[in-house]
């Protein structure tokens, strides 16, 4: 199969970017669509040219690097699914496919496809784990979780921190994956103890960082490919009024 | 001192919580006057709808009513002195909802300087799409209707004695423009509350899987029963059930 792709080419972090038009030949409809961008680099490495930079790790879908938006769609058209994990019978040849970084102030082009996401990293830094003292681990049964609780917690924490909720986002806001980690980590007893002052601090980094607020209109949770909830939003608006109001 | 040394290095990993006031100046902060003076305007507006469908009693049952409204809370409260406590409270709501919304649309703008090439139209419902732009709309109808239905310098009759005879003369056939001024602007009204509502929810911590599902059904059961309630009179006018 034969693909026409429009690729935002920027040099560096200072330099305009432009949409470059690449005719791709030889494609199997089994590829991924990173693939397809490992079949492009090397004809553009062939040819002397510099190959196009993207972020890509597991290419299993678990890791979170990789991340584009394909066609005005963070991750692509398929639901559910992040870009390495895209194949190309979803496509119909001689197709024309737009890919373009995140865009977001808080995620400066770095190269090409790769954003810096060391915004995320802050967020996490400010208040996403919990403390807990060193030493033999406890035994597993030691806090009984409700199976309620462990699986709406587990729904959150398989957010994989890939940012396709900030780039789908009409506001350019992270709340989604905010919250998931508020939600993850709020449902669990031992994230109990820093639950008001988690809430706040995480979202206090979130907007320092630069990210929009939240409309509730739902673009990031339909682009999630780990189908994180809306839900999870109200779990940091909950947490955040609520130790407004307590005043902690 | 195993306990002491656990707690230094917890206070070490844990920056100090920013506090209840970096609560407000944040964007959930801003959410959360949204949401609270959104919900104060809705009461308002069903309260507002219900009002209206005294029309259908006759001129003296509207009338009455109208003139009653100057009169809540007495004899405590001296005559028109609640109707001026509610107009301050809802111009209070109405000032720090815009302000809320300014300050989240223009945070919205910064946080994407350069735009998608390729951008599909948003997949979010319609009425979560138009908010912003709804409700400048609504804003723009609300100075409208306050000077024809309120003050009446744009109503033919615009006598504050008889607003049975004002809404007669307002909504008259003849003057159908304004009639249909009126329709989209409550349609408008309709989708801003249809979003509104769930949205304001969800802020002030709606966050389980059927609690969304009971408040989207709130949201469009509240945007369908004002906006029946509130065309019914133009309409009646129209149509000359009313006159």
């Amino acid at each position: 199969m034969k693909l026409t792709l429009r690729i935002w080419r920027q040099k560096d972090r200072d330099a305009r970017g432009r949409m470059v038009a690449y005719d791709v030949d030889g494609l199997s409809a089994d590829m991924s669509f990173l693939e397809v961008l490992d079949v492009l680099n090397e004809q553009l490495t062939t040819a002397g040219d510099e190959p196009v930079a993207f972020d890509h790790d597991c290419r299993e879908g678990i890791c979170g690097a990789c991340g584009m938006v394909i066609n005005g769609v963070a991750h692509g058209p398929q639901k559910l699914t992040t870009a390495c994990q895209l194949h190309m019978r979803h496509f119909k040849d001689g197709d024309t496919i737009d890919v373009e970084p995140w865009r977001a102030r808080a995620f400066p082009v770095v190269k090409d496809l790769v954003v810096d996401r060391s915004a995320f990293d802050r967020i996490i830094q400010a208040g996403g784990y919990i403390s807990a003292p060193t030493g033999s681990a406890p035994d597993a049964h030691a806090t009984p979780v409700p199976k309620v609780d462990a699986d709406a917690a587990f729904e959150a924490a398989a957010c994989i921190g890939c940012g396709a909720c900030v780039a789908a986002c009409p506001n350019g806001s992270a709340m989604l994956f905010t919250a998931a980690k508020v939600a993850h980590l709020g449902t669990l007893p031992q994230g109990q103890p820093e639950r008001p002052s988690r809430a706040t601090s995480m979202l206090a980094a979130h907007d320092e960082a630069g990210f929009g607020g939240c409309t509730n209109t739902g673009e990031c949770t339909a682009v999630c490919p780990k189908g994180i909830p809306l839900t999870v939003i109200g779990s940091l608006n909950h947490d955040v009024l609520g130790a407004a109001v307590r005043g902690r | 001192m195993v306990v002491s040394g656990t707690r230094d290095r917890a206070a070490a990993a844990t920056p100090p919580a920013p506090g209840r006031k970096a609560v407000y100046r944040s964007t959930v902060g801003a959410k959360g006057v949204m949401a609270v003076s959104g919900l104060l305007l809705l009461l308002f507006l069903v309260a507002h709808m219900a009002g209206n469908l005294k029309i259908f009693f006759g001129a003296e049952s509207f009338d009455h009513y109208a003139h009653w409204l100057r009169d809540i809370g007495a004899p405590v409260l001296p005559h028109t002195w609640y109707l001026w406590i509610q107009r301050f409270v809802l111009t209070a709501a109405l000032v720090g909802h815009a302000w809320a919304a300014t300050v989240l649309a223009l945070r919205a703008k910064r946080a994407r300087p350069v735009r998608y090439a390729h951008r599909p139209k948003v997949q979010g419902s319609y009425a979560a799409r138009t908010m912003r732009w709804g409700g400048v709309i609504i804003l723009l109808f609300l100075v409208w209707h306050l000077l024809d239905l309120t003050v009446g310098t744009v109503n033919p009759v615009g006598n504050p004695a008889t607003p049975y005879a004002n809404v007669v003369a307002g909504f008259a056939p003849s003057r159908w423009p304004v009639t249909l001024f009126y329709a989209l602007a409550v349609v408008a009204i309709g989708f801003h509350v249809r979003h509104g509502l769930f949205s304001a929810l969800r802020t002030l911590g709606q966050r389980t899987a059927k609690g969304e599902q009971r408040a989207r059904v709130a949201a469009l059961g509240f945007a369908i029963i004002l906006c029946a309630g509130f065309l019914s009179v133009p309409f009646a006018v129209l149509v000359g059930l009313v006159g």
